[in-house]
């Protein structure tokens, strides 16, 4: 089964790989600064996040006198969440949004949730770097523990990647599914960790919030960048268990019902 | 070597009364489905050798579409088994992958990997769909400010680059002009003559005659014929003309209209046919051509008076002649059952070249309103042909008789 994944992926890798390049340069086609919006956005966000929370508002991170401290938690979190729900959400409608495409040409399906999560790596990697720049101007840089990032972020393809095929699949069939996404994402964000750091929820919330997949990934995110450690890799254990799980799952109900899918498309 | 054998295909599509009987479906599937299947093709079998052209031929809806997708792979079979040897290509859309905001060369490299292409072979294949294409400079534009002829052109270009062992063709070459049209069927001509196996979907009986070995025709998801094209053809023919003249309430003819016959039945048409000068049965008649229709009506039961009339109509719908027997006061009076009327009526078909239908209508009197026997629209559907009479334009022919002086000036 995953022989002939990697095999008809393989076979269409410069396919996968140009489409993601296309919907890139496609964002940025007809714009006069082009790539440069790519910068933009993020830029915007990591100077409002400093500028209102750490200058104006004077946020403290609880524990920490460092006046750039909530904003780097605060970053590091959104980063990861955007990266996240950006990716989901395409994943979830890229089988109804190239319907036409898939009745009508014969190639490997399981290349269009690649391409979409792809497309949103990208993005993610020029806002990391961004965040990696800002981090070194303001004298914060993580050390050594930056090396954790390759592993956080496979793991986190892995559970986009399970989550994604399974919510896409299912969305064909049940369109209230992608509906649904957009109204739980919003729940979701809320219940992780990001905007607050888990010590300030009464205790007994926090136990909701701990029971959230998300929430040790987004915290081994913050570890890194905020405290330049390493992430705790036993809490990470029973998600990285759960996201493997959840892509043969998801693998399975895609194969199961891809050729039912066309017929709803 | 293209080759296809189809073993008792079939194609069934779920229809659920509501997506929540779906979701109780996926939760309890030992309770049974809650799904009705609609069968879009059964027991499809036939076999293509290599080197073979055939055509699928049949009515909208008769499943030729899905009987392609089944056969490129995109839909999968409800049941039976295929068997494909040989690389495929398919046109049923030409175009696809494209992406209005890159040029030409950029699009031709993303729509020839969706095909199957490797990126060298689409570099080394560059310069023979530049050359097919003809859009010239144009190549380096993007999409978007090509007409829709020239995204055509380069789609075609791509989608036939390099020959298939087995080529679906879905009637996408009626796009195009004349002779981009003329330019690529003398490329899928040569590709026969080296050898691909070619499937095509069409309505153009030149097309199919012309390059076809065989056809076979569906027919509401069965395959009913198969064999020389032409025969299927005129099968075919006949199947429609034999559904506009079937007595059924509502028929939906392949035109698009719906015929419809209605009465309560006391007399019945059994039959109509248009003659032309030679009296031979037709649909095509010349301008000014003596027409006869001849129209065999039946008696079922005993009725007081009998009025045929009939009534031209152009394809708007739009009455050009109409009379009945009544004002011709040829009414028939104290009719039984079983007797049979035969009327003939005789004249000159003096309307312009065009399209035209025939509704009929038996009734007791001058208005089928009063007492309608038996109402039928599009009885008979003809063409009209000029030939042989100067070039006209109009619905009526009045044959104008023309004199000229010409005077000197002062």
């Amino acid at each position: 089964m995953v022989t002939s994944v990697l095999k008809s992926t393989w076979a269409y890798r410069s396919f996968i790989l140009g489409s993601i390049k296309r919907d890139i340069q496609a964002r940025y086609k007809s714009s006069a600064l082009g790539a440069l919006w790519t910068i933009f956005g993020p830029l915007a966000m990591i100077t409002v996040y400093t500028v209102v929370f750490s200058e104006i508002m004077r946020a403290k991170l609880p524990g920490s006198e460092d006046p750039l401290a909530y904003s780097i938690y605060l970053c590091s979190g959104v980063l990861a969440w955007g990266f996240f729900s950006e990716s989901l959400t395409r994943a979830t409608n890229v089988f109804i949004e190239n319907g036409n495409l898939i009745q009508k040409l014969n190639f490997p399906r399981s290349s269009l949730p690649m391409i979409v999560i792809g497309n949103a790596l990208f993005n993610f990697f020029i806002v990391l770097a961004l965040f990696g720049i800002y981090l070194l101007i303001t004298d914060r840089w993580p050390g050594a523990a930056i090396l954790s990032l390759p592993i956080l972020v496979a793991l986190q393809i892995i559970l986009i990647a399970g989550l994604g095929i399974t919510l896409g699949v299912l969305n064909v069939f049940f369109r209230d599914v992608g509906q649904l996404l957009a109204i739980v994402l919003q729940f979701w964000f809320w219940l992780t960790p990001i905007v607050y750091p888990l010590s300030i929820i009464p205790e007994k919330f926090q136990g909701i919030v701990e029971s959230n997949p998300l929430t040790p990934l987004i915290q081994a995110y913050q570890t890194v960048f905020l405290n330049g450690q390493w992430p705790d890799w036993q809490q990470l254990a029973p998600l990285t268990i759960g996201s493997t799980l959840l892509l043969i799952i998801g693998y399975g109900l895609f194969k199961a019902k891809s050729g039912e899918m066309v017929d709803e498309l | 070597m293209g080759q296809l054998t189809v073993n008792s295909l079939g194609k069934a599509y779920k229809i659920y009364p509501s997506p929540g009987a779906r979701l109780r479906e996926w939760i309890l599937p030992f309770a049974g489905p809650r799904h009705q299947e609609k069968w879009v093709l059964k027991d499809i079998s036939f076999s293509v050798l290599p080197g073979e052209t055939v055509a699928l031929v049949g009515a909208n809806g008769a499943g030729k579409s899905t009987l392609l997708k089944l056969i490129c792979g995109t839909v999968k079979p409800s049941l039976g088994s295929m068997e494909i040897q040989g690389h495929i290509a398919a046109l049923l859309e030409l175009g696809m992958g494209f992406h209005p905001e890159f040029t030409g060369r950029q699009n031709v490299f993303m729509a020839g990997q969706l095909l199957g292409l490797h990126p060298s072979e689409i570099a080394q294949l560059m310069p023979v769909i530049e050359d097919f294409a003809e859009i010239g400079e144009a190549i380096d534009q993007p999409v978007r400010t090509y007409s829709s002829g020239m995204q055509m052109r380069l789609a075609f270009s791509v989608a036939t680059a390099k020959r298939p062992d087995l080529l679906i063709i879905d009637e996408a070459l009626s796009v195009g002009d004349a002779y981009f049209q003329h330019k690529s069927f003398d490329r899928i001509r040569q590709f026969k003559k080296l050898g691909s196996t070619l499937i095509i979907v069409s309505h153009d009986r030149t097309a199919i005659q012309s390059i076809c070995d065989r056809a076979i025709l569906l027919d509401k998801g069965k395959m009913i014929m198969e064999g020389e094209p032409e025969k299927v053809m005129d099968y075919y023919n006949a199947l429609m003309s034999e559904r506009e003249s079937m007595v059924i309430k509502q028929i939906q003819l392949d035109s698009g209209q719906v015929q419809t016959i209605s009465g309560t039945g006391e007399a019945s048409i059994e039959s109509i046919e248009l003659l032309n000068s030679e009296d031979k049965v037709t649909d095509v008649i010349k301008v000014g051509e003596k027409t006869t229709i001849q129209v065999k009506a039946k008696i079922n039961q005993a009725i007081p008076q009998l009025v045929l009339g009939f009534m031209i109509k152009d394809r708007f719908g739009q009455p050009v002649y109409g009379i009945n027997t009544y004002r011709q006061q040829q009414t028939l009076s104290d009719l039984t059952p079983g007797q049979t009327a035969n009327f003939q009526f005789e004249f000159n078909m003096n309307i312009g070249a065009a399209n035209y239908s025939i509704a009929f209508s038996l009734s007791k009197g001058d208005s089928h309103l009063e007492k309608n026997y038996e109402w039928r629209d599009y009885g008979a559907v003809f063409h009209v042909i000029n030939v042989g009479k100067e070039d006209f334009v109009g619905s009526a022919w009045l044959n104008a008789q023309t004199e000229i002086e010409l005077e000197q000036g002062q």
